[in-house]
Formats: C-alpha cells, structure tokens, sequence
C-alpha cells in the first residue's frame, strides 16, 4: 500500500511526547502525525475563517440596529445584490489580472529561458535579481510606478516621441498603469516556477529536435513549451490569482473608473460597514477564481506532468 | 532509398561519403580535435574508439552540427556542411542516453522528424520503422514506460526512420547490460546491412568497435592513432597506445641487431627475437617488440637455446606467478628474469598440460606474429612491463 511505503523513511516520526509516541508508533500512524499540524493549521486559519465568512454573507442588518448590526440570517440574495453592486468591477478584475498574466508569461518565459540555459555563470546572480524587488516594500515600489509613468518622466515622453502613444494620453492613473503596476509586481512569481521548470529540462532533449530537423521555432513549440507546462500552469496561477483580488495597484495606480474587486470589497467593509457584501464579494471571488483554476489545469492538461 | 522519397538533399554526383578535413575543435586553451582528417565511405560501419576525453563524441557532434569546428572543413557528398545548420544536415543521432521525448510516445517519438520536414505517408513510415526495430505493438507507450533496451530501439528507429546519408551514434549501448548489448551489437549490424545507411559509431568499447565495424579509427588526445579493419588493428597496431588499448600486448623493450631478408633480429635482455621487417613501425635502433597473449605458447623450461630460429620465438627464463582459470583459456601471468610480467592466453585444448604457479617456462611464438613499435611513443601509456631494475618484490 501506498501509505506503508510512504511510511518507511521516516519510522517513529513525530514522538515529540514519549507516551503518545509509544501509543501511535505504528507505520500507519506516522504519515498522520507528520501531517496534523499542516492540518491543524489548516483547520483553523481557513476552515473556520472560510465558514465565518459564509455565515456573514448569509446576515442581514438587524432590525432597529446601530450601523455595523447584522443578525444571522440565511439570505442568500446577498449575493445577487453583491454581483449588481460590483460587476464592472469584477470584470475589471479578471480582466486586468489576466492582461497582467500574459503579459508576464511573455517577459518571463525568455528570461526564465535566458537563466536556465544561457546565463553560465551568471545564473545564480540572475536569479537573486530576480527576487531582489522583494527587499523593498511592495507598496513603496508601487509607488514608485506613478514616478517613471509621470508626465515629467523619461518614460512617457520617450513612449510619446516614438508615437508608441498618442500625444495627449496620460500614462499615470490609468488602466495602462494598473496592469503595468501588477505586472511588474508579480513578475517574480510567474519566473520563478518558469525558471524552475525550465532548467529542469535536458538540454539533450533540445539537441534531438534540432537533429531530427525541427526548426528553433519548431523545438520551442514542439519540445520546450509542452515540457514546461507545469512551470507555465503554476506561474500562471501564483501570478492570476492574487492580481485578480489585489486592490493596492488599482488604489494607487488607477482612477476612480479602473477599481477592481478587492477596492469594492475594501470600501464595503472599512467605509460601509457593510459586511455582508464584502463577505459575499470575496466568497464569489474565490470560487470564480476555484472554476477558473480547475478549468485551466483540466484543460493544460498538465496533472501527469506535474 | 526507394521508400523515403524526400531525400531532396543528397547530391547523388560524387558519392555520399562523409570526409574530414583538418578539423579542429577547441575549448578555450583544451583542444578536443586536434587536426582530424577522416574519410566515411558510404554505407560503411565506421567506429570512433578511444578512452573518454579522447575527442570521439566532440567528432561526432561536429558532424551533427551541434558543435561547429574551430577550423577545418566536413563534406557530405558534395555538399559542404561544416557550418550547416543541425536541422538542415541529412544526419541523424542516436544519443547517448536516448533523449526520447518524455511528453510524446513513442510513436509521435519516431514520427518528429517526418512531421518536421512534411512528409505525408507519416502513418507507414513510423510503423515500418518500428516494425524494423520489432517494436511495433509499443507505438501508444510514453518513453518512461519502456526498458532501457526498449528506448535504444526506439531511439535508433526515430533517427532511422529518416533515412539520413549519415547515421551518429554515440555510446548506444554504454547504459545496457553486457548480454543485452551484445544482443544490440548483432542487432545494430542487422539493420546497418539491411537500410545500407553510413553508420559513424562512438565507442570507449574495444569489443563493440571490432564487432560490429568495417572500419575502425582508434582516437587519443583528438588525434586518430591508427585507422583501418579490426583485424589489421588488432594483428598490426602502429603504436603502443592502440597495442594496449585494443586487447592486450606484450611489449618488450629491445635493440636491434641486424636486419636481413626481411627479418629483423632482435636483443631482449640478451635473447634473441625475430620479427617481419614490415611489420616493424620503428625507425631507429631502440624498438618496443610487441606479441598478443594469445599467440604464445608456454613450454617447461627445455635444454633447447633460447632465441630465435626461422620459424620460432623463444623467451627463457620465465616464472608462472599466477594462474587464472577463464573457461575458455587459461590466464597466465609470467615472470621474466629482467623482472618484467607477460601475460600469456593458452586455449584449455589439453585437459592436463596447465602450468601451476611456480613452474619455470618458456614463451614460445611465431616472428610473424611479432610486432615492433617505437620505443620512445611509451610517453603517457600504461605498458605492462617496466625497465631492469624496477621489479617489484
């Protein structure tokens, strides 16, 4: 059986206390006790926080109450009236995240490419580099985007000398810099696993499709992307999943008409007090994020790769 | 030939051989390939010996373009190919530890180039392909669920069934067991003689070149040391790196004494040896006189003079120190009174006549099975026997 053999490198794990140990020290035990206290934590810190947040969007304000007073009700129209209050968006949201996604797949993938089978010696100072954005705070380096976006900059001059821009466009608070903005924020996320993946692959394996006649263009279709696919899948989603409910590019990068998902839900629960709707927002946002994420792997078709 | 059609590149004028031509290969201040000149007929088994580090697989991926030479030119026919493209070479490699791609199976394995270069009757050319491997009912497996014999098979079926002007094979069979790779090595050859493409095959096994090639080309430090069929390597070594290298030699260290009729007569520790003329690859007086285990013969120590007559070798003096049983002959290790160790094979024809440790013998030859090399080629090889005076206890 799987589990007894799972079992075997690690006989008699977890006797933290002597008579526990003695009492469960069998193989079958083990691999439970190595994972109860993932579970534990689990159980605690999103489990019960997942139900809380069910039994708040399911409240209705309390009749006669104070702002902020809701009773348990089971109203699941909260949700109907939550989708009315921030479809646009929800649509920006998906939207943003995923421009932001590809837009990081297509950066990403070359350097990813670049330090695995390029860089030499180089590989590991590329890679610090990679990370190196992650030393200053995350808000102060989005911050810093309205900066370089700034109309006195040398960036959106230069983008307009090019006419890669029209003349009039202002390239700070607007939706161009938002996905800017999360983009550049989660690039790390999405290299990182490409690179993992990347180098993991035999470079002799490249060689083959270059003799058997495959064109640069070929391999990379034919032989590189597909056996890279969990790397694409996992930076997809470490990069899809936390743009699409972050709120802090679109606070301050954006205007009033590029609000995501995660600015709403922050709106209804700080300034409106309106719990149930946030709690409905973010419920809706998670399982819209869950179908997609199971769509997109069943459809990569990726679980034997992984 | 006839069933691939597509074989729009080979110049048919001129022949398909594969030649050489002062090719070097560097790696920084390490030459792998150091002025190589080689000719490939065409349809030929050609073997690429030699230790690991000697330039063999540097050879090959030059030909297969995944390194491009420092210097030198590599022509196909008539085609010069030395800075051509991998994908644009009508040449295919096996490599070494197949390189089968893990996401596609094995049909899709075999059917990449076809698909690569447009060819339309995919279906059939896979399935003969693998029908000439014997592998036909594993077309829908994924590589990782093959044995390691399997993947070789399918590894040759996907580069042959291009039918390229030149096949590369590097170490096919370094990963397989001994009886499997001998079971390839028969097998290899089968499908050599039967698509009559060129095989240039790399090896470090002495066995496997001799075996299967019409042609063998023994390399050391990127040079090729001797080059021609297995059996004049074996019988007729030019230098001692290929006398050691290629099966077991015998080297003695001698002086010449004189030279008549096409016999040269030798001075090995004060006995005389003779040896062919032509068979004799050294120049000046001081010479290293080679003979195979094999071809010696151990006689008890006899009244007769040492020396030489005109149809005998004769060495005195020698000690068995060990012997060993290896079902077919018996091993034996002699000691000679200048302290230098023989080592001699004698086929287990007689059931009593063995020679147990201790036995004082003779060695006993043919002079046309003696070979001289040049004495001063020793630098940085291994010879068996070491000067006067050296023995050791």
């Amino acid at each position: 059986m799987a589990v007894t053999t799972l079992a075997h490198p690690q006989p008699g794990g977890g006797s933290s206390s002597g008579g526990v140990a003695t009492a469960f020290r069998s193989r079958r035990a083990t691999p439970y006790l190595l994972l109860l206290p993932g579970l534990l934590w689990l159980a605690l810190f999103f489990v019960v926080p997942v139900l809380t947040l069910v039994g708040t969007s399911l409240q209705t304000p309390l009749p006669g109450g104070d702002i902020g007073d809701y009773q348990q009700t089971f109203r699941i129209a909260n949700y109907w009236d939550a989708l009315q209050v921030a479809q646009p968006q929800f649509v920006r949201s998906f939207l943003y995240s995923g421009v932001a996604t590809i837009v990081a797949l297509l950066i990403g993938y070359p350097l990813a490419y670049m330090i695995a089978f390029k860089a030499g010696r180089w590989r590991n100072v590329l890679l610090v580099l990679v990370v190196a954005p992650f030393f200053t705070s995350f808000l102060l380096r989005t911050i810093a985007w309205r900066q370089i976006l700034a109309e006195d900059g040398f960036v959106t001059p230069a983008l307009k000398w090019a006419h890669l821009v029209p003349e009039s466009a202002a390239m700070t608070a607007s939706q161009l810099a938002v996905i800017a903005g999360i983009t550049y924020n989660f690039l790390p996320f999405m290299t990182l696993p490409l690179y993992a993946s990347i180098e993991r692959i035999d470079p002799r394996l490249l060689e083959a499709g270059a003799d058997l006649y495959g064109h640069p263009v070929a391999v990379l279709r034919r032989v590189t992307l597909p056996l890279s696919m969990p790397g694409i899948v996992s930076g997809t989603l470490l990069t899809f999943i936390p743009a699409a409910g972050d709120y802090v590019n679109a606070a301050l990068l954006g205007n009033p008409g590029t609000t995501m998902v995660g600015s709403v839900i922050d709106a209804r629960f700080f300034r409106f007090v309106d719990y149930p709707t946030a709690a409905s927002l973010s419920f809706i946002l998670m399982a819209a994020i869950l179908v997609l994420v199971v769509v997109y792997i069943r459809r990569s078709g990726t679980e034997e790769l992984l | 030939m006839g069933a691939a059609g597509e074989q729009a590149t080979s110049p048919d004028a001129g022949g398909g051989d594969l030649r050489l031509m002062d090719v070097v290969k560097r790696f920084g201040a390490f030459v792998a390939v150091d002025d190589l000149t080689l000719t490939v007929p065409q349809g030929s088994f050609f073997a690429l010996l030699g230790p690991s580090g000697c330039g063999k697989t540097t050879t090959l991926r030059m030909i297969a373009g995944l390194e491009e030479p420092t210097a030198g030119r590599i022509h196909l026919g008539g085609l010069d190919i030395t800075h051509a493209k991998p994908y644009r070479r009508p040449v295919n490699t096996v490599f070494q530890n197949y390189a089968l791609f893990p996401h596609l199976d094995i049909f899709e394995n075999v059917a990449f180039g076809l698909r690569r270069r447009g060819a339309t009757d995919v279906a059939a050319q896979v399935t003969q392909a693998l029908e000439l491997v014997e592998l036909p009912h594993l077309a829908r497996r994924k590589p990782p669920q093959l044995s390691g014999g399997q993947q070789q098979r399918i590894a040759l079926a996907r580069a042959i069934v291009n039918r390229p002007q030149v096949l590369l094979l590097d170490e096919p069979l370094g990963a397989l067991d001994l009886k499997l790779r001998r079971q390839m090595q028969l097998e290899l050859k089968r499908i050599q003689t039967e698509v009559g493409i060129t095989f240039v095959h790399v090896t470090h096994d002495q066995e496997e070149a001799m075996t299967m090639a019409d042609t063998v080309a023994v390399m050391n430090a990127g040079r090729i040391e001797q080059l021609g069929a297995p059996m004049d390597l074996y019988e007729s070594p030019v230098t001692t790196f290929v006398a050691n290298f290629l099966g077991q030699s015998n080297l003695l260290p001698g002086r010449v004494l004189s030279t008549a009729g096409g016999t040269i007569v030798v001075d090995v520790h004060g006995q005389g040896l003779r040896l062919p003329a032509e068979r004799n690859r050294c120049s000046n007086g001081d010479l290293l006189v080679g003979v195979r285990p094999e071809k010696i013969r151990l006689s008890h120590t006899t009244d007769e003079p040492s020396g030489a007559t005109a149809d005998t070798n004769r060495l005195t003096g020698g000690v068995v120190l060990d012997a060993s049983f290896a079902g077919v002959s018996m091993q034996y290790v002699v000691r000679m009174p200048w302290g230098q160790e023989l080592t001699v094979f004698a086929q287990n024809l007689h059931l009593t006549e063995r020679f147990g440790p201790g036995t004082a013998v003779d060695l006993v030859w043919e002079p046309a099975h003696t070979f001289g090399l040049d004495g001063d080629a020793t630098a940085g090889v291994v010879v068996d026997g070491v000067p006067v005076g050296a023995g050791v206890g």
